[in-house]
């Protein structure tokens, strides 16, 4: 190769390196510059007095000053988390339950940003200060809360069983399951608990329950197994071929994930969860979300700890 | 890093699964892919037909896509597998041999055109003169690309995590979920996993080109 072609071709690279670099600066600034933007006169005064409401250095006043809320959430849980990609926002319990924390901050629907959190991100975005706080249908248990900390728990799941319409194999609990083969996603409390109590059921894995569900139609398994609400989601959207055996035999509280250590944002949730049962917010998030396909429950007592 | 070393025979399963699922899934690509090959040089037009748009329709769909209409799409053509891991070792396996041949082709041109000739001459018929003449020179040349193409297969196996192979990506994930106080360890230590795999097959593969190469 001669001397000519060779550095025009590092001429041409490098400027497509600068070229990558510069899109990748200018989309950062560009955001910086948008959020500062909007949040800049209108909404000083009324953030000036509602951080005031707040202690000083508390979570709650430093993201009144910013101005907007990053929450994680799920986008693929029908009723609790479920992107809408006419509107690209998510829908669902969950995102309701944010939505009334948020305003309780002063702030409104518009100064979320929400953010996709599968679950075994949640710990780390939490851990990282990716986000704010994380509603996304996020069991309480002792393991997480030695790396992050929970208010709530603002709903009682449990763990059931879902089978194909009308019931081939009549399957009415947990212990029905041995010989058979249920479906779960990795890494999931349910997989966990079938695994250990259950060994005699035979466990297929996928990432995603759609998979579960997309399986359990074809007959390549007997049933599926997670969350109730998870599960009368995916029912929600196809009710002729999977019913829900309805025999919940675990108690998965869901909480609202927090930094470590944040003991004043955890009293502050837990303040406006017990608000929202008293004055029907709670329920009304309800209704208008999961409530479309299963029972209003009775709200469950805040755990402080 | 207790969440490795307390997990070690977890790991160690997953390891076992990922290496069979590769190997089965290599010896199905090398084989179709060299038939393919061989398709795609031959003198006969619907073959050679087959051969490209084969290639051209594999190599451009995304693997996860594949792997999805194996498990998914082929139930409702009335074809069920046995297992999600011979799927898994289907998707992959049909998947690479694109690849196998892609690579083997250009092997099969690098061999002088007189060879090909020479084995004609002398009256060979065509397969004759690939298995017996052409083929073996191809393969000589073809030792590194052949060898990035099983590399990547054995990343590509990782893929089977969403599909219900339990190999060493969903290990981790499983662990990382139920340690998230150690998920980077977990990650690192599915990352030995597959480097002690890759990083051994890079000098195997040293060893087997250092023997064949072609000295000009």
């Amino acid at each position: 190769m001669t001397r000519r072609p060779l550095s025009r071709i590092l001429a041409v690279t490098s400027a497509a390196a600068l070229a990558l670099a510069m899109a990748a600066c200018s989309s950062d600034a560009g955001d910086a510059e948008d959020s500062a933007g909007t949040t800049a006169e209108p909404t000083e005064e009324t953030d000036d007095a509602a951080a005031a409401e707040f202690p000083e250095g508390s979570t709650m006043a430093g993201l009144v000053e910013d101005g907007s809320v990053t929450v994680g959430t799920k986008f693929d849980q029908p009723g609790f988390g479920l992107l809408n990609p006419t509107t690209n926002e998510p829908e669902g319990f969950d995102v309701e339950i944010a939505k009334i924390i948020v305003d309780e901050l002063g702030l409104s629907a518009e100064d979320i940003e929400w953010v996709e959190t599968v679950s075994a991100n949640r710990e780390p975005f939490i851990q990282e200060g990716r986000v704010d706080f994380v509603v996304a249908t996020y069991t309480i248990n002792d393991t997480r809360k030695e790396v992050i900390d929970f208010a709530g728990p603002y709903y009682q799941a449990g763990q059931d069983i879902m089978v194909a319409a009308g019931n081939p194999l009549g399957i009415t609990g947990p212990d029905d399951l041995a010989g058979t083969t249920t479906c779960s996603v990795e890494g999931s409390t349910p997989a966990e608990n079938i695994r250990t109590n259950y060994p005699d059921a035979e466990l297929t894995l996928f990432d995603v329950y759609s998979k579960c569900a997309e399986a359990l139609k074809n007959g390549q398994v007997d049933s599926v197994t997670t969350d109730n609400v998870i599960l009368l989601g995916i029912i929600a959207q196809d009710p002729e071929s999977f019913e829900l055996v309805d025999n919940p035999f675990t108690e998965e509280p869901y909480g609202i994930g927090v930094q470590k250590g944040d003991d004043d944002f955890r009293s502050f949730i837990n303040d406006v969860l017990e608000a929202s049962y008293e004055d029907g917010r709670w329920a009304e998030a309800w209704d208008a979300t999961a409530g479309q396909f299963a029972e209003t429950p009775e709200p469950p007592a805040v755990d402080r700890y | 890093m207790s969440a490795i070393l307390d997990n070690l025979d977890l790991y160690w399963s997953g390891f076992l699964t990922t290496v069979s699922l590769s190997v089965l899934a290599a010896l199905l690509a090398f084989a179709l892919g060299t038939v393919l090959a061989a398709f795609r040089v031959s003198p006969f037009p619907p073959l050679a037909g087959f051969g490209t748009a084969y290639v051209e329709t594999v190599r451009n769909t995304p693997l996860t896509v594949l792997w999805f209409f194996m498990v998914f799409g082929l139930p409702l053509l009335n074809l069920t597998l046995p297992s999600f891991f011979v799927a898994g070792v289907l998707a992959l396996g049909l998947y690479t041999a694109a690849f196998v041949c892609e690579a083997v082709r250009s092997g099969i041109n690098s061999v002088s055109a007189g060879q090909a000739e020479a084995a004609r001459a002398i009256g060979l018929t065509f397969t004759q003169s690939l298995r017996l003449v052409v083929l073996p020179q191809a393969f000589r040349t073809v030792v590194p690309p052949l060898g990035n193409v099983w590399i990547a297969l054995v990343k590509n196996s990782s893929i089977g995590a969403a599909f219900a192979v339990t190999e060493i990506t969903a290990v981790a994930t499983r662990l990382a979920n139920s340690n998230p106080a150690d998920v980077i360890a977990v990650f690192l230590g599915a990352a030995v996993a597959y480097l002690v795999l890759t990083l051994s097959s890079g000098l195997a593969l040293e060893i087997i080109e250092r023997r064949v190469v072609v000295l000009r």
